[in-house]
């Protein structure tokens, strides 16, 4: 016992450990991705699922439980389903950068296959809305604008804000812009109701429905700046602003040069 | 006389002959303004008024002010086939299908703007420098009329277009109308002809918004550019200058250049506006129906600060006798404006209450040398940017990562705490400005030019200053506290002993300054010299 402290203790243990922690995980991801290209497909889900485990218990189970039962800063991820993984992991919101109110969007740091074995493992806890098929996204042949535009005015726009800009929420939560959001994931937000968005189930909002609001957002966001620069599509606060700068500085400026000029 | 100017006096002579202008023009366009940049503020109002008028009317070749019900067939396809106002279709029409339409209606939605922004810059130029004071308070009251005015007028046009956020802007036009006690309900439904939305209030509020108002503001410019006329433009002290004078530059032909170039500016400006900026882009909004509402809706900034009282204002009710009175609503929506539009209307007679002066002033006061009006002043304004900050709050939160709690909580402890806090600031910068002129009279200008003295003191080199600052420097009257007696000659209280003793506490604290600097004292430290 003596023996194994005093190694324990030694200045290399740490290096030793952690270069035999990257190589096990190196070897384990590498038989799961080997294992992953040649097997049938029953066997490759539960490679899958393996690897997502895997991911699961590294990233996300101090905060989540070791087995997705959650714990106290952090929900239970049994029958959220594979929508929501693929919408809270594929957006960059999970993992939190910081324990704030609200989980922002930012550069995802899981790559696409393993967000799909992070989805795929949670979905096998328990049964919840899975990722839509590239198929049933088809918003450009199967949606309408104009309906979206009504939709969205009556379902998302009193916290997305009229030309889905964003807004504020209580509590320093906050509505994000849906500028340059997958639809895949736009879809996702609907069905899953991610931290303070409500569920849009397909009794409220048909899957036809979603797809035209997807297919009015992403018009909205194609939209060319009709009225001259847009100042943000936030209503007259950036209005009031420019005129209290530019438009009175100019005329200000002006009224000083013509009483000048007369001296 | 060659043959031009021979034709030139014909035309005149028949034009004369038949008018009798020329003796009146003789005497009206050698009339002189006096020169200060601040002075043109008055006239962005006006001129931003006929760009108005203009752009307005060219708007209402299309604008069909009616709440009947069509499908859209126009341009715009994100639109395509939904069921909305006529006035909305119609300002649809206006932007996308009417040549020059959407320039013309941001034009006009910009020069609305200007018009408001160039009221109040005007009407702080006016209070700062003391210019509503006698013979203009009836001036000043026209004027704080023309500003309420222009609130309402603005309201109506951004309620028009019937899209979802002047929609929204009207329902909470009539939560205000509603909760007048007793007869708020009744009011409402008179002003909608029944219940909300309805069909009537469009069409009544264009008729108000094109005809009514327009004339009530021709009418009220018409006599403010009158009794300007006639009381003569006030002036800015200084050397020649009088209260029996005014030194300035004649309407022909200066004026008349600078006058007339100044409007082409503005409209310049506004144009410029209109082409590079969007305003108000109704498309982006679509029709209203009660049942939605977008995030982050905002009125114009002129009642953004309104809003912003509403936005901060604690939910407080009464219910009494099957009534629900709701405080929330009516003391930021109604209560709240009418005491600061009353207190405005009236202040020159309240300052000349408080100060006991009733004399004529037709030389201006430097806002330093009135502590006590500009410390005033300053405690209104961070009232209402409080209260303006507070109606965007939803913005302001988004956009620098706060909470819309602690925009609330800032404004309704800084809606308190900020406007004393001003006042005894601006009231202290004040007398410091004050003690800075009377030592650059005394001491003159610091040269920054160090000297050593044969005996090895260092003294630094002033420069006396000029004549003409110097008097402007001092030309200022610095007035007394007033001293009304509160005993009569026995000794005994007098009935208006408190009245007395009130007004005489309020004219010590108007009266404060830092003695401004005499001839006297400016001989006897040049003799030390």
């Amino acid at each position: 016992m003596k023996r194994l402290s005093r190694l324990r203790r030694h200045r290399a243990a740490g290096p030793i450990l952690l270069i035999f922690a990257l190589f096990t995980i190196g070897t384990t991801f590498q038989v799961a991705s080997a294992v992953n290209n040649d097997t049938t497909s029953v066997a490759d889900r539960s490679a899958t699922i393996e690897e997502g485990r895997q991911l699961f218990l590294k990233g996300c189970s101090s905060c989540h439980g070791i087995n997705a039962e959650g714990g106290e800063i952090a929900p239970s991820l049994i029958g959220v389903g594979a929508a929501s993984v693929d919408f809270q992991v594929g957006t960059g919101r999970m993992p939190m950068a910081d324990m704030s109110t609200q989980a922002m969007r930012k550069p995802p740091v899981y790559n696409a296959e393993q967000v799909n074995a992070l989805a795929t493992y949670v979905a096998s806890l328990a049964p919840g809305p899975q990722v839509p098929s590239e198929e049933s996204l088809n918003y450009e042949r199967d949606g309408s604008v104009a309906d979206g535009g009504e939709l969205f005015r009556t379902n998302c726009a009193m916290c997305h804000n009229f030309a889905a800009q964003g807004g504020a929420l209580t509590q320093g939560k906050y509505a994000p812009t849906l500028m340059g959001v997958e639809p895949k994931h736009i879809y996702e937000a609907m069905i899953t109701g991610p931290q303070s968005m409500p569920v849009f189930s397909d009794k409220t909002i048909t899957p036809e429905e979603k797809l035209s609001i997807i297919k009015w957002i992403k018009s909205a966001e194609s939209e060319p700046q009709l009225g001259g620069a847009a100042l943000g599509r936030v209503g007259p606060v950036t209005e009031g602003l420019l005129v209290w700068t530019l438009g009175i500085g100019l005329l200000v400026g002006v009224a000083v040069w013509l009483a000048m000029k007369a001296r | 006389m060659t043959a031009r100017e021979r034709i030139a006096g014909n035309v005149a002579g028949y034009v004369d002959d038949r008018t009798g202008a020329a003796k009146w023009m003789k005497k009206n366009l050698t009339k002189v303004f006096p020169d200060h940049w601040s002075f043109l503020l008055g006239e962005i109002c006006l001129y931003s008024f006929i760009i108005l008028l203009l752009s307005g009317t060219f708007l209402t070749f299309w604008f069909d002010p009616s709440q009947r019900e069509v499908v859209y067939d126009g341009g715009y396809q994100p639109l395509s086939g939904l069921k909305m106002s006529a006035a909305y279709a119609s300002t649809l029409h206006i932007s996308f299908e009417v040549r020059g339409g959407l320039l013309m209606r941001q034009i006009h939605h910009w020069a609305a703007l200007i018009f408001m922004v160039g009221i109040v810059v005007h009407l702080l130029r006016v209070y700062f420098t003391g210019a509503f004071r006698k013979p203009r308070e009836f001036n000043w009251i026209i004027g704080v009329g023309l500003l309420t005015l222009g609130i309402v007028e603005g309201f109506l046009g951004y309620s028009l277009p019937d899209d979802l956020l002047s929609g929204t802007g009207i329902r909470i036009a009539e939560a205000i109308i509603q909760a007048l006690p007793l007869v708020g309900s009744y009011i409402a439904f008179f002003a909608f002809g029944g219940a909300f939305p309805g069909e009537a209030f469009i069409p009544r509020i264009y008729t108000v918004h094109v005809l009514l108002l327009p004339g009530i503001f021709l009418a009220l410019i018409t006599v403010h550019l009158m009794l300007v006329w006639y009381q003569k433009h006030t002036q800015f002290p200084g050397p020649g200058r009088t209260e029996k004078n005014v030194v300035g530059y004649p309407l022909m032909p200066v004026y008349m250049a600078k006058a007339g170039g100044f409007f082409f500016i503005v409209f310049g400006v506004t144009a410029f506006l209109g082409a590079v900026a969007s305003i108000n882009p109704i498309w982006l909004y679509g029709p209203y129906t009660p049942g939605q509402i977008s995030a982050g809706s905002q009125p114009d900034w002129y009642m953004g600060w309104l809003d912003g009282l509403v936005r901060m204002s604690p939910p407080l009710e009464t219910h009494a006798f099957g009534h629900t009175i709701s405080w929330n609503i009516l003391i930021p929506g109604l209560i709240l404006p009418g005491i600061m539009f009353t207190g405005l209307a009236l202040y020159p007679f309240i300052e000349s209450w408080a100060t006991g002066d009733k004399r004529e002033h037709h030389l201006l006061d430097r806002p330093r040398n009135a502590p006590n009006r500009t410390a005033l002043g300053a405690m209104a304004l961070t009232f209402t940017i409080v209260a303006l900050l507070n109606g965007g709050n939803d913005i302001i939160a988004t956009t620098f990562h706060l909470t819309i709690n602690q925009m609330m909580w800032f404004s309704r402890i800084g809606v308190l705490v900020l406007p004393p806090i001003a006042f005894i600031i601006t009231k202290r910068l004040c007398l410091s400005l004050q003690r800075a002129d009377r030592d650059l009279v005394l001491h003159g200008r610091e040269t920054g030019r160090l000297v050593r003295m044969p005996n090895g003191e260092f003294v630094e080199v002033h420069e006396p200053i000029s004549a003409e600052k110097a008097w402007l420097l001092t030309s200022h009257e610095q007035i007394a506290p007033l001293e009304l007696p509160e005993h009569d000659a026995a000794g005994v209280r007098r009935p208006a002993a408190i009245k007395n003793k009130i007004r005489n506490r309020i004219s010590r604290a108007t009266a404060v300054a830092v003695p401004k600097a005499t001839e006297t004292e400016r001989r006897e430290l040049e003799g030390h010299h």
